[in-house]
């Protein structure tokens, strides 16, 4: 199955507009820069204002980097999901994992109230609510991996997510209730999501951590594209179904738990980027379909944060609040939309 | 001994059925099947009485409760999936769910067995794909999106995806169920030419019992208690095909070697 000379045009266009959104999303700001600037300070060429340069190469450079990575990671995953579990409603989010993430950030941001006592005072800095983080996304994932060890039916799957889901959100709940009020508004900022917090180190192994996954994603293509038919005739076809799911599970499992862990839990974004995607390039072939949902999901989020810095102002919102407001509208127009075309 | 080398696929006391709760549901037992090369053969019996069930089993989608399949000469216990995959295609009853996939690329993945890691489609994998859009007559529709498709029409594209595997042996399941008369006699007469131009073996089961007489070579029937198989004149000579319904309502006549239906 191949790309059609369409397909290669609408990439070609879509690039286009990924770079014209970068380049915005790091001219913008609370501090506008102008573009031929922002070249320059890429090329690393002098320019007046050293203040420029150290916003664009230490705040928004890896910040338009992490976009990236979050919203490409992000549509990927909720596109293997979706085909996996043959639900347009799945998303990376499904399984629980990323509610796994949080409680393990809950446990440490809130938990410590009760647990001070054992663990001492955790400082909170980024790689402690990384590791928190993973952590929790690791620990659902194992025991959603147990759970389904037996389970022949993908549908029973989704369900144990979801149910793990709610578990961790319920505990979450409880933890919140025993905190005090200072706490719970650390665990509330980092519950909004954000994109700028990362520095060069971190941006460094979050790439290598969600580019090692699209590489064992790669794999996934073939066998993907022959379960659009059904389970069936993917065993017919000499699929290892098995195999495939265990894949498709914990490598979109590694990618939201890590994706969680370094921005906290982004919404929508992996429920909508595949659906968008499947409209623009109309076709449900996983060469196509793989690569143009992290693409429009990188577009989507460096947008969102673009929106979210609220340019010329001081003030910027939380990401999770924009991915949201935009994803909504996005998943409601499609059902509404899928009345007349049975093509989703 | 050369009778022996035509045989494509064969069932060694073979019993089939499926688990429930409440324990081993067995549908029939002790089945001993051959089917032979180049043979078109229909699959016929009562509704419930196991016809989904022993397709299932033969290709390895269900599990005998006893005994062994063999495809060309390799028991299924030991065959893997990719073996099995190039030699026998199937084409279920079951919907396939909504997709936006062409015509071309369903086809297509038809050569999955065959293809790398990529899903690559090499010079000899697309003029396979080509030979089976032509020779189920379906060019004109290649770059059209399934979903768009009549049931006819799918069901012509699902028969050239299984062509497209490039197997020694097609298993359809009731291929003609969703589809009108006109439609069926296609389905009938382009299954028949195929195993005349392919070599190919090619089950089916099916209701359509007049239309199956007429065009298979082969037939099992599929009864209560037992299993008999056969062409046409041998069933007719043992009386075969009058077990296989109530005959106060339907009666085999020998002579037009057709059923009639009771006044």
């Amino acid at each position: 199955m191949k790309a059609s000379q369409t397909q290669i045009g609408t990439f070609g266009l879509l690039l286009f507009f990924f770079l014209l959104v970068f380049f915005t999303n790091l001219s913008l700001g609370s501090i506008s820069i102008p573009l031929e600037k922002i070249f320059k300070i890429l090329f690393l060429e002098n320019t007046d204002k050293e203040s420029w340069n150290y916003i664009v190469l230490n705040y928004r450079l890896p910040k338009a980097f992490t976009a990236i990575l979050v919203g490409s990671g992000l549509g990927a995953s909720g596109l293997l999901m979706q085909t996996l579990f043959r639900n347009p409603l799945a998303g990376p989010f499904v399984l629980g994992i990323s509610a796994g993430a949080s409680l393990g950030v809950a446990l440490l941001i809130l938990g410590t109230s009760f647990l001070g006592a054992f663990l001492g005072e955790v400082s909170l800095t980024n790689w402690s609510l990384i590791g928190a983080a993973s952590t929790g996304s690791f620990f659902v994932l194992f025991a959603v991996l147990i759970a389904i060890k037996r389970i022949k039916n993908t549908m029973s799957i989704l369900i144990i997510g979801l149910m793990f889901g709610s578990i961790s959100a319920a505990v979450i709940n409880v933890l919140s209730y025993f905190s005090t009020a200072e706490k719970l508004q650390q665990f509330i900022f980092w519950s909004f999501g954000s994109l700028g917090n990362l520095n060069w180190t971190e941006v460094f192994v979050f790439g290598i951590v969600v580019s090692s996954c699209f590489l064992v994603l790669l794999k996934a293509i073939k066998p993907l594209n022959s379960l659009l038919l059904g389970e069936n005739y993917a065993i017919s076809m000499g699929v290892d179904i098995k195999k495939t799911r265990y894949l498709v599970l914990i490598c979109t499992s590694l990618l939201t738990g890590v994706i969680t862990a370094f921005s906290g839990p982004i919404a929508f974004v992996g429920l909508a980027v595949p659906h968008l995607s499947k409209l623009i390039f109309t076709t449900s072939n996983h060469r196509v379909l793989l690569p143009a949902s992290a693409l429009v999901g990188a577009m989507l989020l460096l947008l969102c944060d673009t929106i979210a810095q609220l340019p010329g102002s001081e003030y910027s919102l939380p990401i999770n609040a924009i991915t949201s407001i935009f994803g909504a509208p996005i998943v409601i127009w499609l059902l509404i939309r899928k009345k007349d075309s049975r093509s989703l | 001994m050369s009778t022996k080398k035509q045989i494509v696929l064969e069932t060694k006391n073979l019993d089939i059925g499926y688990c429930t709760k409440k324990g081993l549901h067995c549908l029939a037992e002790n089945l001993n099947i051959t089917a032979q090369k180049k043979k078109l053969i229909c699959l016929l019996g009562k509704n419930g009485i196991g016809k989904s069930t022993l397709l299932k089993t033969l290709s390895k989608t269900l599990h005998p409760l006893k005994g062994d399949v063999f495809v060309d000469a390799v028991n299924l216990k030991k065959a893997s999936p990719q073996f099995l995959a190039k030699k026998m295609g199937l084409v279920f009853t079951e919907k396939i769910p909504e997709g936006q996939l062409t015509v071309f690329e369903l086809v297509a993945l038809g050569r999955q067995p065959y293809t790398n890691w990529l899903g690559k489609l090499s010079p000899l994998d697309l003029q396979k794909v080509n030979a089976a859009l032509e020779q189920v007559h379906i060019i004109s529709i290649r770059d059209k999106k399934y979903d768009e498709l009549s049931d006819g029409q799918l069901q012509k594209v699902m028969i050239a995806r299984a062509l497209a595997q490039d197997t020694e042996i097609i298993v359809l399941d009731e291929p003609t169920a969703h589809l009108d008369i006109h439609h069926t006699i296609e389905v009938f007469k382009l299954l028949q030419k195929l195993v005349e131009t392919t070599n190919k073996t090619i089950i089916i089961s099916t209701h359509e019992i007049n239309l199956a007489l007429k065009l298979a070579d082969e037939f099992w029937l599929l009864l209560e208690n037992e299993f008999i198989s056969g062409d046409l004149n041998e069933l007719i000579a043992i009386n075969a095909f009058e077990k296989l319904f109530p005959k106060k309502q339907i009666l085999f006549d020998a002579a037009s070697k057709q059923f009639h239906i009771q006044p």
